[in-house]
């Protein structure tokens, strides 16, 4: 087991080189650099500029000497936000997002879960159709509307929640972000259940623990929920991923310090090394989780074995 | 000739055969929400074209009388709205306000002033947006003091209108048309380039399809909003570049589908009938090949042009998109939620023009795989 993890740790070395190299180089094509809009720099200041950061260097000098950094855990300095690192950036904003993302995540899987459960079991009912409706809704409706619909009902005119801020990291200020997070997920969780629930409980050794007169809740709970839940443990991977390391949308429209927005902010000003880590850290939790979930899915499911 | 065979050759009486396309069209015909859709979003369509021509304000116009006014079915100006329009217009024509009356759709204002008063301030009432036909009814022998008359402009803003006092309905209309035609643009581009790339790979097969494909799973491995922003600062933002751009991203999916579906179809007896009865190979291509390819990339187009909407409005919310005076639905959207506190419907209305298109997109969408999947049989 440990030695699975090892080498699935060790393999994705060469995917983070890959990655690393290409989007070094994507972003380094893009015309204009990290100080080109300071209106009034004179070319003498920029250079010496430049020259500190390294950035009059060869492009190859500047990526090998990238790496070499990289390796011994140095991100180096913010561009654009110069007093900071890219390092110190990530510890002040890294656990907001992993905070809001998490929790998003485990109420859709709950909530997703339990609603995909119960339109399986319901199939063409009443039910059935709400929650697949539901889900449709979920998925259709994209998170720019669903946020400030939030914000309108829940801040202004119900004045149950705040409107935006981080507020130290008040409950009530999560719960719009986590909402916004979170009801695309519910919507893809309960569709991904209600199917794979409907296969499950037509597997042969349900019908096996119905002959044998087990009660509806044990025979779902423990028999057809193990196998129920792969596809979603499947998807849950690469989404922890997307979610834990913030959301631009969610982060600008609550005004939440998180990760999110420094993707985006970070591309445009060609802040290059806060591009990288960026890159860099989404890689890292995409191969995590993805590593994670193959765990979980050889537990769930005997016939997966480390090979 | 078995007896199965001559059951299938034997009713030619009846009205033609029924091709994929008829078959398809007659399920989809039966699926309920699918047709509403359909129609809905020919509606949409049209209203989106035709719209903005026949709603009597140009997206562009700006109101500066009428910043920020809900929306309403009665016109305007309402009648609060006369006496504060009138007295900027006076302000303006400095002069001193006496008493206004209104008589039908006229109203008649006195004024006076310290100095003579040029009978041209009658074009400040001209060019407000709350008058038109400006009279004078009288005049002092001094010229100190003055009647004079305009006719109140009768507007409707069915919508309300935005910050600056430009009607949204006809901006609403507008950015769909941007929307859908951003939609179908990106979409295109990624249908053909997808196709293009996944028939080759597939036909060709071997070495070329190995490598092919590790192209893309190495575009596949990079976060995509990073692409997308790349293009951005490559193409800038000039808006219709930009979208093709961001279809020549989103053909990975369609170039792995093409790819898998036409590595199956070469394995299929036909096309090894066709081979062996001497058809040449762009005979089976296009004879045989493309038509069984074309189901699957209807409906991933389907799928996709909601997809690109999402993401060219996604796009313009973070300022990266379509820029103004131009105007989409993620514009507006984003320009709604910034007003959420004063203007609701700023966001309330696209949003539901957006919200809408999307889910008859998706309902068209699975009708047609429905319609089109030949395994459902």
């Amino acid at each position: 087991m440990l030695l699975y993890v090892l080498r699935r740790l060790l393999t994705a070395i060469p995917t983070l080189f890959v990655v690393v190299t290409l989007a070094f180089f994507l972003i380094r094509i893009a015309p204009g650099g990290p100080f080109n809009q300071e209106r009034g720099l004179s070319p003498e200041i920029k250079a010496n500029i430049e020259a500190q950061f390294g950035l009059d260097d060869p492009l190859w000098l500047q990526y090998v000497n990238y790496l070499k950094n990289l390796g011994q855990g140095n991100f180096g300095p913010s561009y654009n936000l110069p007093d900071f690192t890219v390092t110190e950036l990530f510890a002040a904003g890294l656990p907001i997002s992993v905070q809001l993302g998490a929790m998003a995540l485990l109420l859709a899987l709950i909530v997703g879960g339990t609603l995909g459960t119960i339109a399986a079991l319901n199939q063409n009912r009443a039910a059935d159709y709400a929650v697949i409706a539901t889900a449709t809704a979920g998925t259709t409706i994209p998170t720019f509307v669903i946020a400030p619909i939030i914000q309108l009902v829940f801040g202004l005119t119900w004045n149950l929640l705040p409107i935006g801020g981080w507020g130290d990291g008040a409950f009530v200020n999560k719960i719009g972000p986590v909402l916004t997070l979170a009801l695309p997920q519910i919507a893809i969780v309960a569709r991904l259940m209600r199917g794979s629930m409907i296969e499950a409980l037509r597997a042969h050794h349900i019908r096996t623990a119905r002959a044998l007169g087990l009660s509806d809740m044990s025979v779902i709970v423990k028999h057809a929920l193990r196998g129920a839940v792969l596809p979603i443990v499947s998807y849950a991977g690469p989404a922890a991923a997307a979610l834990l390391t913030g959301s631009v949308i969610v982060e600008t429209i609550f005004a939440i310090p998180g990760v999110g927005r420094y993707f985006v902010d970070a591309a445009l000003n060609r802040d290059y090394t806060l591009v990288m880590g960026t890159v860099v850290v989404i890689a890292i939790f995409t191969i995590v989780f993805n590593l994670i979930v193959d765990i979980i899915y050889a537990v769930l499911d005997p016939r997966v074995r480390y090979d | 000739m078995t007896d199965a065979a001559l059951d299938t050759n034997g009713p030619t009486e009846l009205p033609g055969g029924r091709s994929l396309w008829s078959d398809a069209w007659a399920r989809m015909r039966a699926n309920r929400a699918a047709m509403a859709s359909l129609i809905f979003l020919v509606l949409m369509t049209v209203a989106c074209i035709v719209g903005p021509w026949l709603v009597p304000h140009n997206y562009t116009t700006i109101y500066a009388d009428y910043v920020r006014t809900p929306p309403s079915l009665t016109a305007y100006p309402k009648a609060d709205m006369v006496e504060s329009a009138l007295n900027d217009v006076l302000r303006r024509m400095r002069v001193e306000p006496g008493g206004w009356t209104q008589e039908g759709d006229r109203v008649f204002v006195e004024v006076t002033s310290g100095r003579a008063i040029d009978e041209r301030n009658l074009r400040y009432l001209e060019r407000s947006d709350t008058f038109h036909d400006a009279r004078v009814e009288s005049r002092a022998d001094d010229g100190l003091a003055m009647v004079m008359s305009a006719a109140i402009k009768q507007q409707y803003f069915l919508l309300g209108t935005d910050n600056v006092g430009r009607d949204l309905l006809s901006r609403t209309l507008m950015a769909g048309r941007i929307s859908l035609s951003i939609g179908l643009l990106a979409g295109m581009t990624a249908v053909v380039i997808g196709v293009l790339y996944g028939a080759t790979a597939g036909f060709l097969g071997g070495r070329t399809d190995e490598i092919m494909m590790r192209i893309v799973d190495v575009l596949y491995s990079l976060p995509f909003i990073f692409f997308v922003i790349m293009l951005v600062v490559f193409f800038g933002r000039n808006f219709v570049l930009m979208f093709l751009a961001v279809g020549a991203v989103l053909w990975l999916d369609m170039a792995r589908i093409v790819r898998g579906q036409a590595l199956s179809i070469r394995r299929q007896e036909y096309i090894q009938a066709a081979e062996a009865l001497g058809v040449t190979q762009t005979g089976i291509l296009l004879r045989h090949v493309v038509p069984n390819l074309l189901g699957p990339v209807v409906i991933y187009m389907t799928l996709l042009v909601p997809h690109v909407i999402i993401l060219e409005s996604f796009l313009s919310f973070l300022g990266l998109g379509v820029q103004e005076p131009m105007t989409s639905w993620g514009v507006l959207i984003s320009a709604g939620a910034k007003n959420i506190g004063s203007a609701n419907w700023l966001l309330v209305f696209p949003a539901l023009f957006l919200v809408s298109t999307l889910f008859a997109l998706n309902f068209v969408g699975d009708g047609l795989r429905d319609a089109l999947d030949p395994k459902d049989r």
